[in-house]
């Protein structure tokens, strides 16, 4: 071994000696990159968001003007237009979200507790494989669905937005209670058979509780992809908008950053509320 | 467009923790699409002498070509043979220069100025609502026309404008011109319009198959529709409302809301509606016309009596031009008689160039489209930025400004 190996594995070896001796040292220098890339881009970007909200552009050259302001705020919440928005926003996505769980329950248990091992692999790759198509293209097939010429001819709307994003979503709530399901040990069930239990009960007090943290999981992920779009919207949403329409029209079409960067934080907030909900529930805890 | 991501389900491990599935979910970004165009005329300069631009230089000499040129244009401006092989004026250029063209179409004149505020294209082709805000954020640059020796040809009528100059300074070269349409479908829509109340009219028999255009700048239609019906407003200028004027064209629009099918801003999307019928009448432009035709829907557009909306569009040049020497070469290009003909014929418009009109397939499209005819473009109210200070010359009052249009238009669309 030459003398130039022997110290580059001294101090290889030193160096071990004294991550093993200091474990917040090695913990720290294990999280940094994570812990960076949320703090950094992650809540950096939402600080940053927050920020523009304060700002106003001038409105002719389009030239952002920083100076503090609440007046994106006030018209926020002055505006009726924007209440409406909202709330129809929240409804959508509330709709969406109970009708994919009243599809995503059914199909999961039968996936998880009823499929044989095999063709349970089948199933998980058959609610997998919509997701390797572009959205825009789902979107589309939709629109040609529904338009009043097509397969189903209902014409567009909120319900056919509704439709479209249950559509969309639907994996994202079919495998998180899938997974939850699947913890669940079979022996539960037979016991509470044994036990006299009919169907209904052993649901209501065997199978929910023990899913209802998955329940949650998928929840907030139909929830929130559903608060935050509006392409679904633009394509067969006829003539409504949603809050993401008024984000990317003041973008998009007024170049008004700092007030869309205020209407952007309106789902933030929603979203907000809502952890803190699910968190009173404590289905956070057992996630 | 936009790309979900895909969920990467983690199995549940056997000794494992719940956790699972849930997905990476790469919500990524969007993107608008679509093309489209707009603007329209006879209207006053906005802004004459209302501000100074930023002091840019224009180009002196120009240079070898740089090998390529980005391009924010409206659909149909900048053909490749893409959308059909027999219309491209896109390769013979790149033949011809050495400069390749990228091409992205945009579907607002608000999508365009945001685009080149990115500083990643070199030349645009904006209507009169977005060029004088291009020109005042200092995005563009004065364009040396001696530089675009086919200039000579353009028509007196074109050069000059407030919407292409400040202060006798030009900013651009015009390309064309043309009108916002009415479209119907000729199977449902009985007898055929020739006014816009069919998409006015609270009591149409097409309530619920009615299309309007997805942007503020629509305001304006509704503005020319209530100078033929209520004069008693005093609207001299479509850009130019005071409150009262600003009102009345927000409650039409509002209760237009009710027969509204839906808004379209991509042209794609409206060529679809009228093909499968679930659009009937609505405001267009000649180029959907033309490609609807194609696709053998039953349609037909005219110019309403009470005058419309329209376009007279200006190539201009990014001050942070990364290929200054390949844009000037297009913008030669665009406006040379062959060229200019070909997409005035594609897209629908009145060229710019005099020679333009001998080098049509149709001899007398020029004539269709009134190229020469300044009384029928004084119907037409070409697309402008509206700002406080009203363009219609009025001082007594203030007039609403385009950050008052958009959010007017988030209310009126609920």
């Amino acid at each position: 071994m030459s003398a130039q190996a022997a110290e580059a594995a001294g101090f290889r070896r030193g160096l071990a000696a004294f991550l093993h001796r200091r474990p917040w040292v090695r913990l720290s220098l294990l999280l940094s990159a994570p812990l960076l890339w949320l703090g950094v881009a992650y809540l950096g970007a939402l600080a940053a968001l927050f920020v523009t909200a304060f700002w106003t552009t001038d409105t002719f050259t389009g030239e952002l003007v920083r100076t503090f302001t609440w007046a994106n705020f006030r018209d926020l919440l002055t505006g009726e237009v924007y209440r409406t928005i909202t709330l129809r926003s929240v409804g959508v996505a509330l709709a969406v979200t109970v009708i994919d769980l009243a599809i995503a329950f059914p199909v999961a248990f039968a996936m998880a507790k009823v499929a044989s091992p095999r063709s349970r692999r089948w199933l998980v790759i058959a609610v997998l494989t919509p997701l390797w198509a572009s959205y825009l293209v789902k979107a589309y097939a939709w629109r040609v669905m529904l338009s009043s010429g097509g397969l189903l001819g209902w014409g567009f709307g909120l319900t056919a937005t509704v439709l479209t994003l249950a559509y969309l979503w639907l994996p994202y709530m079919i495998l998180p209670i899938y997974a939850g399901l699947e913890r669940l040990p079979d022996s539960l069930l037979e016991a509470a058979g044994d036990l006299g239990a009919r169907a209904g009960r052993v649901f209501r007090t065997v199978v929910w509780p023990l899913a209802f943290p998955a329940v949650i999981a998928g929840s907030i992920f139909t929830f929130s992809l559903s608060l935050g779009d509006y392409i679904a919207v633009k394509i067969v949403g006829g003539k409504s908008q949603l809050i993401g329409n008024v984000v990317y029209d003041n973008i998009g079409a007024a170049n008004n950053l700092p007030f869309a960067a205020a209407v952007a934080t309106v789902p933030v907030v929603i979203m907000l509320v809502y952890l803190a909900a699910v968190r009173r529930t404590g289905a956070l805890e057992n996630l | 467009m936009r790309s979900t991501g895909s969920p990467r389900a983690g199995q549940a491990g056997r000794a494992g923790r719940y956790v699972v599935a849930a997905a990476a979910l790469a919500l990524a970004a969007a993107c608008g699409s679509g093309g489209g165009t707009a603007s329209g005329g006879g209207a006053p300069a906005p802004g004459h002498g209302g501000f100074t631009p930023p002091k840019l230089e224009a180009l002196k000499s120009l240079g070898p070509g740089e090998g390529q040129v980005n391009l924010v244009a409206w659909a149909g401006y900048a053909e490749d043979g893409t959308n059909d092989p027999k219309v491209d004026w896109v390769t013979p250029f790149e033949k011809a220069t050495g400069c390749q063209v990228n091409t992205k179409v945009a579907g607002t004149s608000d999508e365009m100025v945001n685009l080149m505020k990115t500083g990643q294209y070199d030349a645009v082709s904006a209507s009169g609502d977005a060029s004088l805000r291009l020109i005042a954020s200092g995005t563009v640059a004065p364009v040396n026309t001696a530089l675009v020796p086919n200039y000579a040809d353009v028509f007196d009528g074109l050069k000059n404008k407030p919407w292409n100059s400040v202060n006798g300074v030009s900013y651009g070269v015009p390309h064309g011109r043309g009108a916002n349409l009415l479209m119907w479908r000729t199977d449902t829509v009985k007898p055929a319009p020739d006014s816009w109340s069919v998409v006015f009219d609270p009591n149409s028999p097409y309530k619920g198959k009615v299309t309007a255009y997805d942007s503020p700048i629509y305001i304006a239609d509704a503005a020319v529709y209530l100078m033929a019906t209520k004069p008693e407003l005093g609207i001299k200028n479509p850009y130019a409302l005071d409150d009262k004027q600003f009102q009345a064209a927000v409650d039409l629009l509002k209760q237009q809301k009710q027969i509204v099918g839906e808004y379209w801003s991509d042209y794609t999307k409206e060529i679809q509606a009228f093909k499968g019928g679930d659009s009937v009448v609505g405001t267009t432009w000649q180029v959907i016309v033309n490609v609807a035709q194609g696709e053998k829907a039953p349609v037909e557009a005219v110019l309403p009596k009470e005058g419309a909306t329209g376009w007279s569009d200006t190539w201009m040049v990014a001050a942070k031009a990364a290929h200054p020497n390949c844009a000037y070469r297009w913008l030669d290009w665009i406006i040379s008689p062959k060229a200019n003909a070909q997409v005035a014929e594609y897209f629908g418009e009145a060229p710019a160039n005099t020679k333009a009109c001998a080098q049509t397939a149709d001899p007398k499209h020029c004539d269709t489209y009134h190229a020469t005819d300044e009384a029928y473009y004084s119907k037409v109210f070409y697309w402008t930025t509206p700002i406080a200070q009203c363009l219609d010359g009025r001082t007594d009052v203030t007039c609403k400004d385009y950050s008052e249009w958009t959010r007017a238009w988030t209310e009126i669309k609920g």
